[in-house]
């Protein structure tokens, strides 16, 4: 039953991700084209407010449910693996319209071609696991 | 209801995202979306060809109910919570789309110029969604995150390395959407 809150957090972020309109394709290109604020508005604001979370974190003032210290792991850091790696996720996520939360959403709004993109990026990681060793990072 | 069955703006759906990111901190794990796609890989059996993968996925279970509950999320929010699958786009924004060969923008989520059953089961349908879904996960990996990970967590814990990537993200988003969109259709 201790995975029964990670299901109900799934759902708030399939809810919000959906009505939003985060999962539109549209959107996505909005966004590249600067047509748009909303998207800008909706990750602008979601890392603002992430900030006053990891401060609360980073201070200790704010604890897991358990009595636990929340630490942040440091993102692994390295000018081609984040330049690189960026740009083409980059060119998936305009291409697809999707980054890999709003294509599992696609997935409950009953959209099928996305299960192809989803076993795309799956295809992809393995790939990035297999030429990890000779790719720069 | 009316709230609810209105498109959501940015200002009520940006706090709601923060406020998972803070739930999935606050119950002991983490937020990244895309490192579930490796959790897929090991669950395959990716292991005995790389050791990458190699991992015991089931300290990942958490992250797999989370992505269960955003597809019935989304199966929720279709379902019931939307009276129209229009979306009211910039006059602009379709007709560059119209221009590029996307007629219709904004009629529903999707365009069916890449999306509809018809386009998946061509070569060229095929071939575009799945190219789209390889940049995505192996650039995520290589990168160390995607939007949720790298844009929203390593941002808001200001990050180098996350501010680098999502340079990167855009980047690439804005060649493929200036550049390369306009020869595809």
């Amino acid at each position: 039953m201790k995975y029964i809150k990670f299901f109900l957090v799934g759902i708030l972020f399939g809810i919000v991700m959906s009505k939003a309109e985060i999962i539109s394709w549209y959107r996505i290109y909005e966004m590249f084209k600067f047509q748009s604020f909303h998207m800008y508005g909706v990750i602008g604001s979601a890392i603002v407010l992430g900030t006053v979370s990891m401060f609360f974190f980073r201070k200790k003032m704010i604890k897991t449910f358990e009595g636990q210290e929340i630490h942040i792991a440091p993102k692994k850091s390295g000018l081609f693996r984040n330049l690189l790696g960026g740009i083409l996720f980059g060119l998936g996520w305009a291409l697809a319209g999707a980054c890999p939360g709003p294509m599992f959403v696609l997935v409950g709004k009953g959209v099928v071609s996305i299960l192809v993109v989803i076993f795309g990026a799956t295809f992809g990681a393995f790939c990035y696991g297999l030429f990890k060793d000779r790719l720069p990072h | 209801m009316e709230f609810i069955s209105q498109p959501w703006a940015w200002y009520v759906a940006g706090p709601i995202i923060a406020f998972v990111m803070f739930l999935l901190y606050y119950f002991g794990e983490r937020f990244g979306v895309s490192s579930n796609l490796e959790t897929f890989c090991s669950i395959g059996g990716a292991g005995k060809f790389v050791d990458y993968f190699k991992i015991d996925w089931k300290q990942n279970s958490w992250n797999l109910i989370f992505v269960v509950g955003g597809i019935t999320g989304g199966f929720i929010a279709s379902q019931w919570l939307s009276p129209t699958d229009a979306i009211a786009l910039n006059p602009q924004t379709i007709q560059d789309l119209a221009d590029i060969g996307i007629q219709n923008a904004g009629a529903t989520y999707l365009p069916d110029e890449i999306f509809s059953i018809e386009t998946m089961f061509s070569l060229k349908g095929f071939i575009i969604l799945i190219t789209a879904g390889f940049m995505v996960g192996f650039g995520a990996r290589w990168a160390g995150g995607c939007t949720s990970g790298h844009a929203i967590v390593g941002l808001s814990n200001l990050e180098l390395p996350s501010l680098i990537s999502v340079i990167g993200f855009f980047i690439g988003g804005l060649v493929m959407t200036w550049l390369i969109l306009p020869l595809i259709f």
